[in-house]
């Protein structure tokens, strides 16, 4: 691999995104929790709810900032790093972006700000129904930039002019092949990893001895989440590969690491699979699995990359990320169904007194993390060398920039991004290790202003 | 009616107008950034908390600044960016710091407090450094000689004075006490810097080029445009006198001040808008040449004319909620 501009530049945007993508991934999902400890509080009164708001929605916000000023970076590489991608491709990328500005990143901006600070000056119901906006924002906006990541994946709807695309037809655009099973996929993995984001730290207060009812209550809530999300994304995983394999089937056969097509061929469970020599080598195989699990026959054909010369994606990177992804799932669904097996026999009241299940959630706080860059990862390196599959290469739409200029502003960003990001997990640690406090000293919403009259 | 035509056209408007919000709105959070480090510890919660619960929206305006520039002329959007790699990122970077430090300051611990409003306020000072040079590089037309960089240079050190007097004027709204005397003293020191930048970008584009010298100094349109550099120069006026005149800040007309700097800042943009008409890239590209398909603007036509309402709408309604002098901040 050297070091030109082409692979500097995507080496900077591949930074950007993975950074960016940890942040979307946690507020998604937690934001849907949060309307959901709200709508429990104002149906119950029971305190404890409240309090389990006050604490996560912290979190939220912190995250969400991160997310913000990462998502504006990645507005402007579209331009800096891949100029020509707007040019060729504008037609369609640029009104699916458009929207979700429009749709969603001013809904979810706005109102934030009640939802954070303004819990003293709006009645509870508004304030409910701001939680509520805030989450529909956030997913609003994964609907338009995985519905413009889908179209660049399985391209519909279009003509192309000159070698310029145009649009004609916006529902194929927007709801193409790929769309509804990537979009589901991404929503349920963002659940997920919420889930396990309140287990972890809910479990990491009960070792440190620094919970409190609400502890309880949220971390019964991720377990619940993830004995049913889990078994469900790795269905809705199966139906999104089965779509990859009718559409980018080159994609599959780097993840599977089938190098000539066959009938019948093996699943490689591990392996070390070798470009230059076309081999994966000590793999491990199972007689036919591949083929019975893709084509759902014993004898079914599955295309290897031999069918793809010239157009195949790095293999090594696409084998090995989707393993991570799929072990983590299983993993998930396992420590999922322990902890609900186990938290959901005891009384809601009782503190739980089982380290081991605690040291295995906290050690599970960020498994959604790796298992959703494991997953981009499989689908972006998956696409090369296309950056719209089968028609437009991503050499072809890079800017000229100089290797030493992508070379400064790539470590600059990498340098700022890991001090951020451990920034991000030691507040992280700070808030967690902060002791809950008695229920009759609930805390009041955090004031910034003085309120001049009551409610609105 | 020819939407080929209309449609570059209206988008050219609103990705101005989009523009022009953002430096009202972040303007004023960017220049209290800077003006952090000289207040008072319980002073910075107070400057801090007064934009809490505005800033992320203010700061969507420039991702639909660009976003429209990106939709709707994708050929200038490329062009641009491209153009401008540096600043652009050196700006991205100011940006993630001051908006991540919002946070972090008071959730990372008091140890590390300092650290973060230290941080808050180098991103809010690089972050409008760079949009100045942005600015500059721009309506020099986007050339790398040495006049142009340095008329970059020039914008990127004093287009910050403007955000500071947005950030005063804000204060001059939100708080009372000491904090509004102090803000007044700010607000005055950045006069005359900021003045120096509005001269600076409205002699810029007709030097730079004789085709926009020609629309503003011939006869009749000058009589015409005479109304904005009039107006202008009221306005500024109005801001020395008011600034030297502090009982009538102090007895309730403080957004006086900011209301006048949004005149300025208007007239500023019409003037530039008109510069530069009907190009977008001077001397390079003009509205239609750089814009996207028609079928793709009409698309999107429909969700800005249904979406923008609505968002100034609840935009206003979120200042609604939070209207009032600022109190200091009380995380639990």
């Amino acid at each position: 691999m050297e070091l030109d501009p082409f692979m500097l530049a995507r080496m900077q945007f591949a930074a950007n995104i993975s950074f960016h993508i940890l942040f979307p991934t946690i507020t998604i999902g937690l934001c849907w929790i949060l309307l959901y400890f709200r709508v429990r509080f104002t149906l119950s009164g029971d305190k404890a709810w409240e309090y389990a708001y006050s604490f996560w929605v912290k979190i939220f916000a912190l995250s969400f900032a991160l997310g913000v000023v990462s998502g504006i970076t990645m507005s402007f590489q579209f331009g800096t790093n891949w100029p020509g991608f707007m040019e060729r491709a504008g037609n369609i990328a640029g009104p699916l972006l458009g929207y979700e500005v429009l749709t969603a990143f001013f809904l979810e901006a706005s109102f934030l700000g009640i939802m954070l600070f303004g819990k003293e000056r709006v009645s509870n119901r508004l304030h409910l129904i701001a939680t509520a906006l805030v989450a529909i924002g956030t997913t609003f906006s994964a609907f338009w930039i995985l519905s413009l990541n889908s179209w660049m994946q399985t391209p519909a709807g279009y003509r192309i002019e000159d070698g310029v695309f145009f649009v004609e037809s916006w529902w194929q655009v927007i709801f193409n092949p790929s769309f509804p099973y990537r979009f589901f996929h991404m929503l349920n993995a963002s659940l997920l990893t919420a889930a396990f984001l309140i287990m972890g730290i809910s479990a990491w207060r009960a070792l440190k001895q620094v919970d409190g009812p609400a502890t309880w209550r949220v971390m019964r809530t991720g377990a619940a989440m993830a004995a049913v999300l889990a078994p469900l994304q790795i269905w809705i995983g199966d139906l999104h590969g089965l779509n990859t394999l009718e559409h980018q089937p080159a994609k599959v056969a780097a993840m599977e690491g089938i190098w000539e097509t066959e009938k019948g061929a093996p699943l490689t469970l591990f392996g070390f699979p070798d470009e230059e020599a076309k081999t994966t080598h000590f793999a491990i195989k199972v007689p036919k699995l591949a083929s019975l699990i893709l084509t759902h026959e014993w004898d079914g054909e599955v295309k290897g990359l031999n069918e793809f010369e010239g157009a195949t994606p790095p293999v090594a990177p696409v084998f090995w990320a989707f393993r991570v992804m799929v072990g983590i799932g299983v993993l998930m669904l396992l420590v999922g169904w322990w902890a609900t097996f186990t938290l959901f026999r005891q009384p809601l009241e009782s503190r739980i007194e089982h380290p081991w299940l605690m040291r295995a959630l906290s050690a599970m706080t960020f498994s959604g993390w790796i298992a959703v860059l494991a997953g981009w990862y499989v689908t972006e390196i998956g696409r090369q060398p296309w950056i719209v599959s089968g028609l437009l290469r991503t050499s072809e739409v890079v800017a000229d920039h100089a290797s030493a200029t992508l070379m400064g502003t790539l470590l600059g960003y990498v340098g700022l991004y890991a001090f951020l990001l451990v920034s991000y997990i030691a507040a992280l640690r700070y808030l967690a290790t902060k002791p809950a406090r008695s229920l009759s000293l609930l805390p009041q919403a955090q004031r910034f202003h003085k309120p001049d009259q009551e409610g609105v | 009616m020819d939407l080929s035509f209309w449609l570059p056209l209206f988008f050219a408007g609103a990705m101005g107008l989009a523009l022009l919000i953002y430096v009202l709105l972040d303007g004023y959070d960017l220049g209290i950034g800077m003006l952090l480090p000289f207040a008072s510890e319980e002073e910075k919660d107070l400057m801090i908390g007064s934009i809490g619960p505005f800033w992320d929206a203010n700061e969507t305006w420039i991702v639909l600044g660009v976003g429209i520039l990106l939709i709707a002329f994708p050929q200038a959007h490329g062009i641009v960016l491209t153009a401008l790699y540096l600043p652009v990122t050196i700006m991205l970077m100011g940006l993630i710091l001051r908006g991540v430090a919002f946070d972090f300051r008071v959730k990372a611990g008091d140890a590390r407090k300092g650290m973060w409003n230290a941080l808050f306020a180098a991103g809010s000072l690089i972050a409008s450094a760079a949009q100045g040079w942005m600015l500059g590089a721009y309506i020099t037309g986007l050339s790398d000689d040495t006049t142009g960089l340095l008329f970059s240079a020039l914008i990127a050190v004093t287009l910050p004075a403007l955000y500071v007097l947005l950030g005063s004027a804000w204060l001059l709204i939100k708080t009372d006490g000491a904090l509004f005397e102090k803000a007044i003293r700010w607000g005055r020191n950045a006069l005359l810097p900021m003045g120096l930048c509005l001269l600076l970008v409205s002699v810029a584009t007709p030097l730079v080029s004789s085709v926009i010298a020609d629309k503003w100094f011939t006869l009749p349109n000058a009589i015409g445009l005479l109304p904005i550099p009039l107006i202008t120069a009221t306005a500024y006026a109005g801001l020395v006198w008011l600034f030297n005149s502090p009982v009538i800040l102090r007895s309730g007309y403080g957004w006086l001040i900011f209301a006048a700097l949004t005149v300025i800042c208007v007239m500023a943009s019409i003037g530039l808008g008109y510069s530069l008409f009907p190009e977008i890239i001077i001397g390079r590209l003009d509205l239609w040449e750089a814009a996207a398909a028609t079928e793709s603007l009409l698309f999107i036509f429909w969700g800005t004319v249904i979406t923008l309402p609505a968002i100034l709408g609840y935009t206003f309604f979120i200042y609604r909620v939070f209207r009032g002098k600022a109190t200091a901040l009380s995380y639990d």
